[in-house]
């Protein structure tokens, strides 16, 4: 296994990666290579396998064959420990999630406290401070349920957040948010993005992925058909599928 | 996702805390101020079956008598609907555990004692308890009304189980996600987050349960406890007067109905006011 992790700059490696669900393959031998820092967007059709190759880096999924690394932490052994993972990879979803019998400020406290075992008033105040940094601290003792879409959304970015997680995981964020909260999720993300995260997004937001993206990876019927820099790949894409998808969505 | 916590709630929910106390505990006030109605209602039935003001003192007369049993109702609900319930709650995470090992088992259980006559199971306790009990030298007797409340115990536990798990799996699945993806293991996502999230959820069908456990303990009249039931038919006998019966056992309805209706509107209010959170 040591010699197919060639790069040593990789953070997160995804190695020739199959997943089937029942008779329908997903994935079907999918690798990718991300280095730290590195903001990455797959893009593609829907069924194509995005949120599955997600849902494996974060071991939400199993997969049936190949392996996944993430900052030297291997996804798919027997034996991963789910909270040694959790220090490295966090994941937004495209329900947001939230615990609804939790407020705001318990809902980004609770996982460092009860799962981390971290000092409970340095994670309030942490989480007090990324809740103002997403622009909700006048919101910390609402409920999710009396938070709009785009809310709920912020404040789950800012749970993940909490984790100190060196690589957050984006599935699909905004597909969810009615169009007007679509802006004020993005902005956060290209935020955190700027301050040299390493992210991993799943999006159909073009204009979004070609302006944070330093790389884009377009999937089709569960391979990786080409990844490229989001100027090259919007410009000139190689494949006649990719091609084919972006005269349907741009 | 059309849950009840879907994407769509953007709306700001008018909080509880803002109703005056008054429009707050309207419903409950309402539970007792239906009580006389009720209660003059039903000695009035009482009076016309008998139309007889002698009868009166008959059942003046026997109340404690059928109160005191009464109490034996209450006591065996109460011991079946406490254990029961923290049975229910270990069988019914059972039935929705990771492993199959434990899973296969609580679901064989559940149905099984949920799917017997509770009478039978009454029967099968009554003579499977020991009628004694020697603990460390000193024996002691286990009266009737407590093996009667071991058998109202199962059936309690096998149909709150199934609560438990109608629960747990309303919960969507996005919540283990979630917890999982946080580092949550099993365990912990179901008493932190997983549970919480399902008392609310629970509560309605559990009073439920209580009532209709309440109403099933007569049942334990056949095995010979003390109970309401028992009391009231030896009243009618000692009083060996026919034009009694109808009277006697609608003051023993009423007993029961006084009990179990705060009950019901209980779980109505509870209901309403958790549909607004």
């Amino acid at each position: 296994m040591s010699s197919v992790a060639s790069n040593p700059q990789a953070f997160v490696t995804v190695h020739d990666v199959y997943k089937s669900f029942g008779a329908a393959p997903v994935l079907q031998g999918v690798s990718l290579e991300i280095g730290r820092g590195e903001v990455v967007c797959i893009i593609g059709p829907s069924g194509s396998g995005k949120s599955t190759i997600l849902r494996c880096i974060n071991a939400l999924t199993s997969v049936d064959a190949g392996f996944i690394q993430v900052g030297g932490i291997q996804v798919t052994s027997k034996k991963l420990d789910m909270v040694a993972l959790c220090h490295k990879v966090s994941m937004v979803f495209q329900q947001y999630n939230l615990f609804p019998h939790k407020t705001a400020l318990q809902n980004v406290s609770m996982a460092p406290i009860q799962v981390l075992r971290q000092n409970r008033r340095q994670v309030e105040e942490r989480a007090r401070a990324l809740l103002k940094k997403v622009q909700l601290e006048h919101k910390a003792d609402a409920y999710p349920g009396e938070l709009s879409g785009g809310q709920q959304q912020r404040v789950a970015i800012a749970r993940t957040l909490c984790m100190q997680p060196e690589v957050i995981l984006f599935d699909e964020v905004t597909a969810a948010l009615d169009p007007e909260m679509v802006g004020e999720v993005l902005s956060v993300i290209k935020d955190i993005a700027a301050e040299g995260m390493t992210c991993i997004l799943v999006t159909h937001e073009m204009g979004f992925a070609r302006e944070v993206a330093d790389r884009i990876y377009f999937t089709d019927r569960g391979v990786i058909v080409e990844s490229a820099p989001p100027r090259e790949f919007f410009a000139n894409p190689q494949d006649e599928r990719t091609r084919s998808f972006l005269s349907k969505v741009l | 996702m059309t849950g009840k916590y879907g994407p769509h709630v953007g709306i700001d929910i008018a909080h509880p805390a803002e109703q005056s106390v008054w429009a707050q505990y309207r419903g409950l006030l309402a539970i007792f101020a239906i009580f006389p109605a009720v209660l003059g209602f039903v000695l009035v039935l009482a009076v016309l079956a008998g139309a007889d003001f002698g009868l009166m003192n008959a059942l003046w007369k026997w109340t404690p008598f059928i109160f005191n049993g009464f109490l034996y109702n209450v006591a065996m609900s109460l011991f079946a609907i406490g254990f029961g319930t923290i049975g229910g709650i270990f069988l019914g995470m059972g039935q929705v555990a990771p492993s199959r090992l434990v899973t296969i088992p609580s679901r064989v259980a559940t149905q099984i004692f949920r799917n017997a006559p509770w009478l039978v199971l009454l029967f099968y306790c009554i003579f499977l308890v020991p009628y004694q009990v020697t603990i460390g030298g000193t024996t002691y007797q286990v009266p009737n009304w407590l093996r009667a409340s071991i058998g109202f115990t199962i059936p309690v536990m096998a149909n709150f189980s199934e609560i438990v798990r109608g629960a747990v799996q309303s919960i969507p699945t996005g919540q283990w996600e979630a917890a999982r993806s946080l580092g949550y293991k099993w365990s912990r996502t179901m008493l932190s987050i997983i549970l919480p999230q399902c008392i609310k959820r629970m509560i309605p069908p559990w009073m439920n349960l209580y009532a209709i456990l309440l109403m099933a303990t007569p049942l334990a009249s056949i095995v010979g406890v003390e109970e309401a039931m028992t009391n009231t038919r030896t009243a009618l006998q000692a009083e060996a007067n026919s034009r009694l019966l109808l009277p006697m056992y609608a003051y023993l309805l009423a007993w029961f109905f006084f009990y179990c209706y705060p009950i019901a509107r209980l779980s109505m209010y509870l209901e309403s006011r958790f549909e607004t959170r």
